[in-house]
């Protein structure tokens, strides 16, 4: 009995050695964002920087002062928006489409996208800079959502999945005279949410912070995103690092809350990729 | 009709994936800077070998593969434990699932900025008064991302703390699927505690494990947003990495063709782990 519970013991011990670890960068920042500017430093180096005093919301009124705050977030919530929405639309039809249609070119095409699905976006960054700045669309919404909107790894989710559905569903509804796009829409789709909820919170995940693309092809803040917000509003002087956390605390507020209505569905979106594994 | 189906996610891929790649080949063969008075040309393998003469892609690249060396193996092994914690009936499990978790939601720029502030020089900054702490007064406060020695291990650092939790519940599903049943025929067969992580966990997590690891390989050649943000891959290259590289050949040189030739030498290395992953796991296929 005695063993047991100092195992017992020791477990939370460790579980909770470990959480500190996780947690501590991010306590730092919610109260830090809290503290006045002079204080956030002054107590960065002992047990005070976790602990808020002086309660006062200066911080973030100075991150609305000093930089359109609502604009970027608005900007990232389109951009992601638009990917995943649009993106669940045209990979479900192509995963379908591999899936499920008979058509020519179906076994190369299929290959095709497998090979691509290992080409990461860093490989293609550059060329991708001139091309779409060929198109004219430098410092555009469009050039931050259009390329990103067809993705492999979703192609090839969707297709797992209706590889593995029941066919009878979608053959009654064909003998009943229902055509392909009928039948997609009514009977395979509606059936089908798992694999929708996955890939939307995948996407999500994947292009939410994304940094490096918005830093190569955005110049004016019209249409600069958070990730890049943040990191310019790093450098923005003066230096004022309690503006800086409660610009952090702002940005990752939101999908915090996101994250632990939906946490089932995250945990299914990061297990869906370790399954070609 | 199934074409039809295909086509806008194939056209997409085309355009933005495909067109792209092929050009990024056909520019690293070329002398193309914008803005240089030079006739555009066909050089040959010439950019490559300009590229690995250049001290401080060279020094990326090593960046890159230490990177790999020191991470893929730390996060897997912290991941793996954190699972293995979890993966047991407590009170309180959901809780410490999603406090490990959460760090994935966070933008790495975010993640980055902040801890810019944790690596603070002199002994108020956190990082540095936690060492101190915890080494008894032994710790020499550092100016982490200005040190030679220190800048790249600290990005490290923040990319563990960030990537942990991802790998973590990857692992975690994987551990749930082993049946029970091969853990009780190994306690049967009189396997301890090791006997059965050994011979059980670890031969039926092994798919999981090789994802897990090209997974964290391919993301350590792709490092990126950390160096731009907390080191600007100083001091002297010390935390310089192949992106990085990349970007300042084409943006801030105008060298296109020295920035392609990166991108092909990073697509590269990611095909080659890729390759490796595969025949590992292929292998695995055979032994079943």
């Amino acid at each position: 009995m005695a063993v047991r519970m100092s195992r017992q013991l020791l477990h939370y011990l460790t579980l909770m050695v470990a959480a500190s670890v996780f947690v501590a960068p991010l306590l730092f920042m919610v109260v830090g964002s809290l503290k006045p500017e002079h204080q956030v430093l002054v107590d960065a180096g002992s047990w005070r920087a976790f602990v808020p005093d002086e309660v006062q919301l200066n911080n973030y009124l100075d991150v609305f002062d000093r930089v359109r705050f609502g604009r970027y977030l608005l900007n990232s919530l389109f951009i992601t928006a638009m990917i995943v929405l649009v993106g669940l639309v045209v990979n479900s039809m192509a995963g379908y489409a591999f899936a499920r249609l008979q058509w020519r070119g179906r076994t190369v095409l299929f290959a095709a996208v497998l090979a691509i699905m290992i080409i990461p976006l860093e490989a293609i960054a550059v060329p991708l800079f001139y091309q779409v700045t060929m198109f004219g669309w430098r410092d555009t919404y469009l050039v931050q959502i259009i390329p990103f909107v067809a993705n492999a790894l979703s192609i090839f989710l969707f297709y797992t999945f209706f590889v593995g559905l029941p066919r009878e569903l979608e053959e009654a509804a064909r003998v009943a005279g229902a055509g392909v796009l009928r039948t997609f829409v009514s009977i395979v789709v509606p059936n089908s949410k798992p694999v929708y909820a996955t890939v939307a919170i995948l996407t999500f995940l994947m292009q939410w912070g994304a940094f490096l693309w918005p830093l190569m092809v955005t110049s004016g803040e019209a249409v600069r995103p958070l990730p890049l917000a943040v990191a310019t509003f790093y450098g923005l002087p003066p230096l004022q690092w309690g503006d800086i956390f409660a610009f952090g605390v702002m940005m990752i507020s939101p999908i915090l809350i996101v994250f632990l209505i939906f946490q089932p569905w995250f945990v299914r979106g990061v297990v869906a990729t370790g399954i070609k594994g | 009709m199934g074409l039809l189906f295909a086509a806008p996610a194939l056209v997409g891929l085309l355009v933005f994936v495909a067109i792209p790649f092929a050009l990024a080949l056909i520019l690293a063969l070329t002398n193309l800077r914008l803005g240089s008075p030079l006739p555009l040309e066909f050089m040959g393998v010439e950019q490559f070998r300009r590229i690995f003469a250049d001290a401080a892609f060279t020094r990326a690249l090593w960046n890159n593969a230490l990177f790999a060396l020191v991470v893929v193996p730390l996060q897997t092994g912290l991941a793996l434990g954190l699972a293995l914690l979890l993966h047991q009936n407590f009170r309180g499990r959901i809780l410490f699932r999603t406090l490990f978790f959460m760090p994935v939601v966070f933008p790495l720029s975010l993640v980055a900025v902040v801890w810019t502030l944790i690596y603070a020089p002199g002994p108020s900054g956190m990082m540095n008064s936690f060492l101190t702490v915890v080494s008894f007064g032994a710790w020499e406060p550092r100016d982490f991302l200005h040190d030679p020695l220190f800048a790249l291990p600290a990005i490290m650092v923040t990319s563990i703390w960030q990537g942990t939790g991802f790998q973590m519940l990857i692992l975690l599903a994987g551990l749930q699927a082993i049946p029970e049943e091969l853990y009780e025929a190994a306690r049967i067969d009189g396997a301890g505690h090791l006997g059965t992580f050994l011979h059980v966990t670890i031969p039926q997590l092994r798919n999981t494990l090789i994802f897990v690891v090209l997974v964290t390989t391919i993301l350590a050649f792709r490092l990126f947003d950390q160096v731009q943000i907390m080191t600007q891959g100083g001091p002297r290259n010390a935390s310089t990495t192949v992106m990085f590289e990349a970007v300042q050949a084409a943006f801030s040189r105008q060298q296109v063709a020295a920035g392609a030739a990166m991108s092909v030498v990073l697509f590269v290395v990611v095909l080659a782990v890729t390759m490796v992953q595969q025949r590992f796991a292929r292998q695995e296929r055979e032994i079943q």
